[in-house]
């Protein structure tokens, strides 16, 4: 007995003046977040850094209450959360940690390699429903779009869709890894999923022309990319400084190049 | 005498949390769904038939959500239906026993899986399976929806009918068999009746069950806000709505507050399920 409650004792003991910090949000920056949040632990033993999920709107919910310090957001924050922020005297700062491309996808057997933005858009408002309409073998094109209120919805909403609906039939996957699943295992199915999600269960196809990849989103070329957020009530500061500042530097961006998403600038030549 | 007394209220203040639970939720989805209906008119949300939440300006219509919800229910009810009673009946009236201590294990081990694993099933092997046989566009729909649901709701169904065919007197069976009858008419015009309202109790829960599910309608039913005009069209259940759109929600928004309202319709239609389960348990009395 006495022997267990030392052991309670030693294992509480580290939390006892070291420095917590929390991050929460959205589910695409996660592991990155996560990623950076182990090495940056290990370097820094005093530091302890808790992660979670919960989607880009529940990170800037809690950013407003104060039960985080740091939200992850995969879109700029919206107008209703700022006047939410200003009622509440916090001044949320947004930093840019990583780019993200989003990749237009389709089963591996289809001969489509290559859409405009145009035709992409009108197949997902139901202008184009055949794959025949766009160069394919005929069939129904199945569309698959992601729920929403998800972060990579609002972006593809904005820069694809130019306001228009999706139709309301089409299939609504509730995360990147279900639009890859459905489309791998569906012949006539079109959907968009991270760059980082990307697996030779699908095939991407260039859009206007150009391939998703790191080097055409930091170019500027490929037009489907989003900027990816950590905000903080504030600047930066202390901690979650360090912490950011480690994301930022050469070595986070790296780790940020290998879980597949795009640094913020281009790695320096070799 | 004193420590009885003691006893007794510590046991009646764990026993009033589940009430205060109970309370405290119904408030709460109660109280976030009423600021959305300041914004959007009530009858504008029961006889809608968008969904598009985060449109400008954006379209808050039950109809698709609660035409996915039933149309779901009502396919598991008939895949689990014929197999929960047969299953029932032939376990109460007509297997040995040692082929029933053998089978029952087997039926509640069913009700034991996490959903998340049907639903993963679902997604992996049996949509492509339905795509390619039903030579449909797409597997994830109302079809396939319903028949995982309907084998989630079948463990329910089932073990709640057999317990209501086993408490029917031995002698009725006795009785009728002595009159003559055969093994197939005693179970199935004096048993099955003489059990009704167990089995209508049990049909009822396992619609409950198959009405509140989450996880797995999430992944296979596809997830298309529409009325579906056919079985194999994808279908957006409100308990998938929920489940999918609160994570990225901005709290305090018009759509936040609708989801809530979502969760108030799926509260009073659950409700309404226990309600019908209780009634017709009592009027057996």
């Amino acid at each position: 007995m006495r022997r267990f409650c030392l052991f309670i004792l030693f294992s509480l003991f580290p939390l006892y003046g070291s420095k917590t910090v929390t991050i929460t949000g959205s589910t695409t920056v996660l592991p990155i977040a996560q990623y950076a949040a182990e090495i940056f632990m290990q370097r820094n033993p005093e530091v302890n850094i808790s992660v979670r999920g919960g989607g880009s709107g529940v990170g800037i919910a809690n950013l407003l209450d104060g039960t985080t310090d740091i939200a992850n957001a995969s879109r700029p924050i919206k107008e209703k959360e700022l006047k939410r922020a200003k009622e509440k005297g916090i001044n949320p700062v947004a930093t840019i940690i990583a780019k993200d491309g989003i990749a237009v996808i389709v089963h591996p057997s289809n001969p489509v390699t290559a859409l405009t933005l145009e035709q992409i858009r009108k197949i997902y408002t139901g202008e184009i429903s055949n794959w025949k309409e766009v160069g394919g073998n005929p069939g129904t094109i199945v569309v698959v779009s992601r729920d929403h209120s998800s972060g990579t919805f609002e972006v593809f909403k904005k820069m694809v869709l130019e306001g228009e609906k999706v139709r309301p039939d089409a299939i609504m996957a509730a995360s990147n890894k279900a639009v890859l699943t459905t489309v791998a295992k569906t012949p006539g199915a079109i959907g968009y999923i991270g760059l980082g999600y990307l697996s030779s269960d699908v095939k991407a196809v260039k859009v206007d022309g150009v391939y998703p990849s790191p080097e055409s989103v930091v170019s500027g070329k490929y037009k489907l990319a989003r900027p990816l957020y950590m905000y903080t009530r504030g600047k930066p500061s202390g901690v979650v400084k360090e912490f950011i500042d480690f994301i930022l530097s050469p070595e986070g961006q790296k780790i940020v190049k290998e879980l597949g998403f795009v640094p913020v600038r281009l790695p320096e030549e070799k | 005498m004193k420590r009885e007394s003691i006893i007794e209220i510590l046991l009646c203040t764990v026993s009033l949390f589940s009430l205060v639970s109970l309370m405290g939720i119904v408030l709460s989805i109660f109280g976030e769904a009423i600021p959305f209906f300041r914004e959007v008119p009530f009858l504008d949300f029961i006889t809608g038939k968008r969904w598009y939440p985060t449109s400008e300006p954006p379209c808050f219509g039950l109809l698709p959500l609660l035409a996915g919800s039933i149309v779901v229910t009502i396919g598991a009810m008939l895949v689990s239906l014929p197999i929960g009673l047969g299953t029932a009946l032939y376990l109460s009236e007509f297997a040995k026993p040692g082929v029933r201590e053998i089978l029952k294990p087997f039926v509640e081990l069913l009700a034991g899986i996490p959903s998340v694993i049907y639903g993963f099933f679902g997604m992996v092997i049996l949509a492509p399976l339905v795509q390619k046989i039903f030579r449909v566009p797409v597997g994830l729909n109302a079809f396939t929806a319903s028949l995982l649901l309907g084998v989630m709701t079948l463990p329910t169904i089932a073990s709640i009918a057999e317990d209501a065919l086993n408490s029917v007197p031995v002698t009725l069976r006795e009785a009728s068999l002595a009159l003559g009858a055969t093994k197939w008419e005693t179970a199935t015009r004096i048993v099955l009746p003489a059990a009704k309202s167990g089995i209508l109790t049990s049909i009822v829960l396992g619609a409950g069950r198959a009405a509140g599910e989450t996880m797995t309608v999430l992944m296979v039913a596809g997830g298309a806000a529409v009325i579906p005009r056919s079985i194999f069209q994808p279908v957006r259940p409100i308990t998938a709505t929920i489940a999918a759109e609160m994570g990225e929600v901005a709290m305090g928004s018009v759509h936040y507050h609708a989801l809530f309202a979502l969760a108030a319709v799926l509260f009073l239609s659950t409700l309404c399920f226990n309600i019908l389960a209780e009634r017709i348990k009592g009027r057996e009395g």
